[in-house]
């Protein structure tokens, strides 16, 4: 176990030197930092010494050196734009998307499990059918296609009248047909709960959920229909080994076959997979965020880029890739922990 | 294998009774689908002869015909069947060339991924070692991101360095270049894990026996018999790669509006949806998600019939 964890660890140290040193080649190569602190009437030989002060004559390993040191004690440099050290910006963007990634995880846990299983439960009934054509539908509609769907049915509204509206029941088909709109899909709202430091939260008012509605129910959508598929192959396997042919021959009730042993075993690889899926998410906060205009990392990172912030870049990337290596850790580890089968020391099968 | 007698059947003949076509004439959702991916893939292959108007030719578009909506609507215009766009492009017109847009770049982006994945997967499996273990951590520290992660950082990255005006000349084989490079890791994995799985195979040693070179049995011998699920992955790689460039459009780091795939059309029409002309977005939208579902089809019919041992994971 603890040579497992050694690796890992390595690994995962490893991981983030070769981040460090693609960042730090951006860093070094894009833009001219001279260029953005002094304005163009500077002579060149004054420039040439600021050059010489900074170190940026050093050589390469140098430089990197200074710029690990510094990243190490939590020092990116400033952001161009803002005019701030650049872990400040990130500081106040990171809330807005870590709010957005829970309440998507949220959604995806409380309707993957059921549906997932009742899937596994009953293949062949109309319902699952359903399911299963709607998760392959989902699965193919990009996420800013679902955000800018629910923005038109449940913010702008649609008024779709194919029915005569002078009977009764027209009217109610229409009314059925048509959604009313209304919903926030633009920002957090005002009415934030603040709770520590920079973390204002959403949570807590139902102005507040209102306005994380839409872009929630966006994120989830594109990992939804996978969960769902993957819970639904799992438990179909579980569902076909010796032991749960035994529990059934020893008379327990079917209810706590599916719910107690079943659902145990299959949620072990769910557990991994939604794990890595987690650090994906990330990704996708990207695309939410810039239809929702919603202020977190991910729409702070695309207008850095557009603003050629390179600092807030590349920090951006070193936080980004640091979520993506600790969450893959842990669930190697926790995978390690809690399925005794998985060969510790990764030799090939 | 079969030595070529007078009774041995044509290759036509062997694919038309194929198990493989036999189960694609009783499934009715596979036909559908291959039906409604034909008439866009031709529609999109001839979209200059087949297209009301000329998207990129600006002598054709009066900015008097911005937005007018779909026939359907009250005061639409029957020259645009499907409406105008905020330029007052055809919609029609501008989905075509869109969805040409598209399609040369999911390809172009899949076949990239193919060569590196094939290649990289070929030599990981046949070689061993040390070799496999670089590539394959490799490949593992690639997947461990998003595939979108990658490519949206990279394409951020390439705009960046060379200015928007260089990166709109050169969209579509940047958007290539930078979907292969961010997608070869599935390939390599898959065809890594069927290499494995024919290299202890008789044939391979009989054709070291023989004295051939490791590049002639890598791909003269061993990828042959790879091919069935490189097939099936493709299909749901070319969704994903179109999915893949409606994403980076989408966010500004993919096609130019002057030359419109799916998603920067989208991406234009989004500006407008809020003054109700839904039609500029949800329209390519529409088009997108049915190019892409029916894809995703076709795959999944694939894998059932030829049921590859797909590499888990």
């Amino acid at each position: 176990m603890i040579a497992f964890l050694i690796k890992r660890l390595m690994h995962a140290f490893v991981v983030m030197f070769v981040i460090s040193v693609i960042s730090f080649a951006i860093q070094s190569n894009l833009g001219d930092p001279i260029q953005q602190m002094v304005g163009q009437s500077v002579p060149e030989s004054q420039r040439a010494e600021l050059r010489e002060e900074l170190g940026l004559n050093d050589s390469f390993l140098v430089q990197y050196g200074r710029f690990a040191t510094n990243a190490l004690q939590g020092d990116f440099g400033y952001s161009y734009f803002f005019n701030e050290p650049t872990t400040e910006v990130i500081q106040r963007h990171l809330p807005a998307t870590l709010e957005l990634v829970i309440a998507a995880t949220l959604i995806i846990v409380v309707f993957s499990v059921p549906i997932g299983v009742y899937c596994a439960i009953r293949p062949r009934s109309a319902l699952s059918r359903f399911f299963m054509s709607v998760s392959i539908i989902g699965i193919s509609i990009p996420v800013f296609l679902t955000a800018i769907m629910l923005i038109q049915l449940f913010a702008i509204g649609v008024d779709f009248s194919p029915f005569p509206v002078d009977t009764g029941w027209g009217q109610w088909l229409n009314g059925v047909l048509s959604t009313e709109g209304g919903m926030p899909s633009y920002g957090r709202g005002n009415d934030l709960t603040h709770l520590f430091g920079t973390w204002d939260s959403n949570f807590f008012s139902l102005d507040g959920l209102t306005y994380l509605v839409l872009p929630a129910v966006s994120l989830a959508s594109i990992m939804l229909p996978l969960f769902i598929r993957l819970i639904r192959a799992e438990m179909l396997e579980v569902l076909q080994s010796e032991y749960v042919k035994f529990a059934t021959a020893k008379g327990i009730s079917l209810k706590r076959i599916y719910f107690v042993h079943a659902l145990k075993n299959t949620m072990l690889p769910v557990i991994t997979v939604g794990g890595v899926q987690l650090g994906t998410m990330v990704a996708y906060t990207i695309l939410t965020e810039t239809v929702f205009q919603w202020p977190g990392m991910g729409l702070m990172f695309l207008e850095a880029i557009q603003r050629s912030d390179i600092p807030l870049i590349v920090t951006y990337l070193m936080i980004v890739g640091l979520i993506f290596v600790v969450t893959n850790t842990l669930v190697d580890l926790v995978y390690g922990l809690i399925n005794p089968t998985v060969k510790l020391t990764g030799k090939p099968a | 294998m079969t030595t070529p007698t007078a009774t041995t059947p044509s290759r036509w003949k062997r694919f038309r009774n194929s198990y493989l076509v036999y189960s694609f004439k009783r499934d009715w959702i596979a036909q559908f689908c291959l039906a409604i991916f034909l008439c866009l893939l031709l529609g999109a292959i001839f979209a200059p002869w087949l297209a009301p108007m000329n998207p990129y030719d600006l002598t054709q578009i009066s900015i008097l015909d911005s937005e007018l909506p779909p026939l359907w609507i009250d005061g639409a215009d029957p020259l645009f069947p499907l409406g105008t766009d905020a330029q007052g492009r055809d919609l029609l017109s501008t989905i075509l060339y869109g969805a040409r847009v598209s399609l040369i770049i999911g390809f172009g982006a899949v076949m990239l991924q193919a060569l590196i994945g094939v290649t990289v997967g070929l030599m990981a499996g046949y070689l061993g070692g040390r070799i496999d273990a670089f590539l394959m951590r490799l490949a593992d520290i690639q997947l461990s991101f998003s595939t979108l992660m990658v490519a949206i950082i990279v394409g951020a990255l390439i705009k960046a360095v060379f200015g928007g005006a260089v990166y709109s000349d050169y969209a579509v084989w940047l958007l290539v270049l930078i979907i292969g490079l961010a997608e070869w890791p599935q390939y390599a994995r898959t065809v890594r894990a069927s290499v494995l799985a024919e290299r202890s195979k008789e044939y391979v040693d009989a054709a070291r026996v023989m004295g051939y070179r490791d590049r002639r049995i890598m791909f003269r011998h061993i990828l042959p018999n790879t091919l069935s699920p490189i097939f099936v992955i493709s299909t749901v790689q070319i969704a994903n790669a179109i999915i893949s460039e409606a994403a980076l459009s989408f966010l500004g780091l993919g096609m130019p509006e002057t030359q419109p795939s799916l998603g920067s059309l989208i991406k234009s029409g989004f500006d407008y949806l809020q003054s109700g002309s839904w039609w500029i977005t949800l329209i390519p939208g529409a088009v997108l998600v049915v190019l892409v579902l029916v894809v995703n089809l076709l795959g999944d019919w694939l894998r059932d019939v030829m049921n590859p041992r797909l590499y888990k994971g």
